[in-house]
């Protein structure tokens, strides 16, 4: 029991130093936060003064049915940066130099995986922040305020994993941002994160209603008490959000985070 | 197994990728407070055995210990024993030198001011101190390797693998690195270098072991070396075949081992003392159109050369389009 109780000490502060390795890395090099700083900030603004005056949400005002969809949007670009961190350690051999020290063998992944969660943070923060600056609210309680960032936190964490599984997978870095486009484009605009599915053409529709993103969108508005533009008879996962949302991040994680570890194990093995 | 042995020690030794073999048979003994160089060309297997020695890499056949840990079945004991730098820097770009080093020490799970006066004493001593608070992304090459160098030294660690430190350096940063590396070796530290390098084995190493397609070729001391592979070479370039020909008759007589032709070029070892003119002159007195003659110290080709009886080209720099012919000609 002691051994195992020092084993995990020693792996957690293994992943501190390392976490703390990034974030030195934003210390040095500032810019690296725009993507979870001005970024989101852009798009709120874009999407409340430039869109919101064209975009019309049944029973409510677009500000409030706006930032639920933004924040999931952010978490879910939030695994391009640990997708390219990890790419970079990889091509750059600093991960030998890791692998020849008396550390923790998981530390790598688990400090990475620190890092990222409190870069998510600090975008969350941001963004409700930003949201409630244009006039968003959470016209809900605070128990339910509390569970609607618990989830933005688990899909944050499940997509985490994902874009370390990417960076892991992919040869460059640059090859990361190539996925993320391919895959988090389509599931973050062909969703009801910036407009109703209800309005989509068949086809369209159909994915953005099942996709995973909506789900969390449409969960994290219903915590909130914020607008989601209702349909007579929405299909499953918009009827039951919040337990479709956290099925698919336990389904996201539950396959990348494995599958993460596996390629690391993989990679570094030789 | 009790293994009582320090330092470092290797019985066959083996590591196969897919079909091919990049080490095999390998035994080596470095008694603690000597150095080993592992000389080779690209691909000889140097690289693959500091990998498995440094357990980055698990060998396919034989054992190996290390400070007196075996290599696969205590890893992380050997671990805390060595420092390791390799080939290709290993720093981080996006953190100052004085961070790269504080992450290391703090990996090696040394007290924080013990990290913090470390790192400040090695940046001194590789000659980086004023470098202290600079992103390493703007370091040169040099720069990276003593940074990386000194990262491997934090934990004062009683073994040291380095792999190629000085591959890609100029000459000056070459021999501030060489009396960096003697110095630590004076203070008792156990190293194992690769090099494609003779002056460089010559310089650093008690013993040296040649190693060709992942086997030994060859082991002994510099001396013992250098002996067998002679001193000086000349050098002559003609555009006939049969300048070269009519030059090693010429040249026979200062020969110190066998002349070879390669690539338009006669290569003789020459026994010490000779001076260049005497051959320039035998050149011009036998009637030989050559281009140039030059004077230069023996090189890895000519160990191979000496030890195998063929040449054996770096696959780093292939001749483009033509075979690597060389023919012996009797001297």
């Amino acid at each position: 029991m002691i051994a195992m109780t020092a084993r995990v000490r020693w792996e957690l502060s293994d992943s501190l130093v390392l976490a703390r390795r990034n974030l030195e890395h934003v210390r040095q090099i500032p810019e690296k936060l725009l993507d979870v700083t001005f970024q989101p900030l852009m798009f709120v603004l874009l999407f409340a003064f430039v869109f919101g005056g064209v975009i019309d949400v049944p029973g409510g005002n677009y500000h409030e049915y706006l930032l639920g969809g933004i924040l999931v949007q952010t978490l879910a670009f939030g695994m391009m940066g640990p997708g390219t961190a990890i790419a970079t350690d990889m091509q750059e051999g600093i991960v030998d130099r890791f692998r020849s020290l008396p550390m923790s063998r998981s530390a790598f992944v688990l400090g990475h995986l620190m890092a990222e969660m409190a870069a998510i943070t600090l975008a969350m923060v941001v963004l409700s922040v930003s949201g409630l600056i244009v006039g968003w609210r959470i016209e809900s309680d605070l128990p339910h305020a509390l569970a609607a960032y618990a989830l933005l936190f688990s899909f944050a964490f499940s997509m985490v994993w994902l874009g370390m599984l990417v960076g892991l997978t992919v040869r460059t870095p640059d090859a990361v941002m190539g996925v993320a486009f391919l895959v988090v484009f389509p599931l973050t605009f062909v969703s009801n994160a910036f407009v109703p599915a209800a309005g989509l053409p068949d086809g369209l529709r159909q994915f953005a209603e099942w996709n995973p993103v909506s789900a969390v969108v449409a969960a994290t508005r219903e915590l909130f008490g914020n607008p989601s533009a209702p349909t007579a008879s929405p299909p499953w996962p918009l009827e039951h959000p919040v337990i479709a949302a956290l099925g698919w991040c336990l389904v996201i994680a539950g396959i990348s985070a494995p599958l993460a570890i596996r390629r690391y194990r993989q990679r570094t093995v030789d | 197994m009790t293994v009582s042995h320090h330092g470092v020690h290797a019985e066959g030794l083996g590591k196969r990728y897919g079909d091919n073999w990049a080490l095999a048979d390998v035994d080596l003994d470095v008694p603690t407070g000597t150095v080993l160089g592992l000389l080779g060309h690209n691909g000889a297997g140097k690289t693959t055995a500091v990998r498995i020695l440094s357990t980055l890499a698990r060998p396919t056949t034989g054992t190996a210990t290390v400070a007196g840990f075996d290599v696969v079945a205590d890893p992380l004991a050997v671990r805390r024993s060595i420092g390791v730098a390799g080939q290709y820097a290993s720093v981080d770009g996006l953190l100052t030198a004085r961070a790269n080093l504080e992450l290391a020490g703090r990996l090696y799970h040394l007290p924080r001011d013990v990290v913090r006066r470390r790192a400040v004493e090695l940046l001194g001593r590789v000659g980086l101190a004023d470098k202290a608070g600079d992103l390493v992304k703007t370091f040169s090459g040099g720069m990276r390797r003593r940074l990386d160098l000194a990262a491997s030294l934090m934990a004062e660690p009683p073994v040291l693998f380095l792999d190629e430190p000085t591959t890609g350096l100029d000459p000056q940063s070459r021999s501030d690195l060489w009396d960096l590396l003697r110095e630590m070796v004076r203070d008792g530290g156990t190293l194992v270098l690769t090099t494609q390098y003779l002056d460089e084995a010559d310089r650093l190493a008690d013993d040296i072991m040649v190693l060709d397609e992942g086997r030994i070729a060859a082991t002994g001391s510099p001396a013992e070396l250098k002996r067998r592979v002679g001193g000086e070479r000349i050098e002559v370039t003609a555009p006939e075949a049969s300048d070269l020909e009519a030059a090693s008759s010429a040249l026979g007589g200062y020969a110190d081992g066998p002349v070879s032709v390669d690539d338009g070029r006669l290569v003789i070892p020459i026994r010490t003392g000779t001076r260049l003119m005497e051959i320039v002159r035998s050149l011009d007195s036998a009637g030989v159109e050559a281009t140039d003659v030059q004077r230069r110290e023996p090189t890895l080709d000519d160990v191979f050369l000496t030890l195998t009886g063929s040449a054996r080209r770096a696959p780093a720099c292939p001749t483009e389009g033509r075979e690597p012919d060389s023919e012996e000609i009797a001297a």
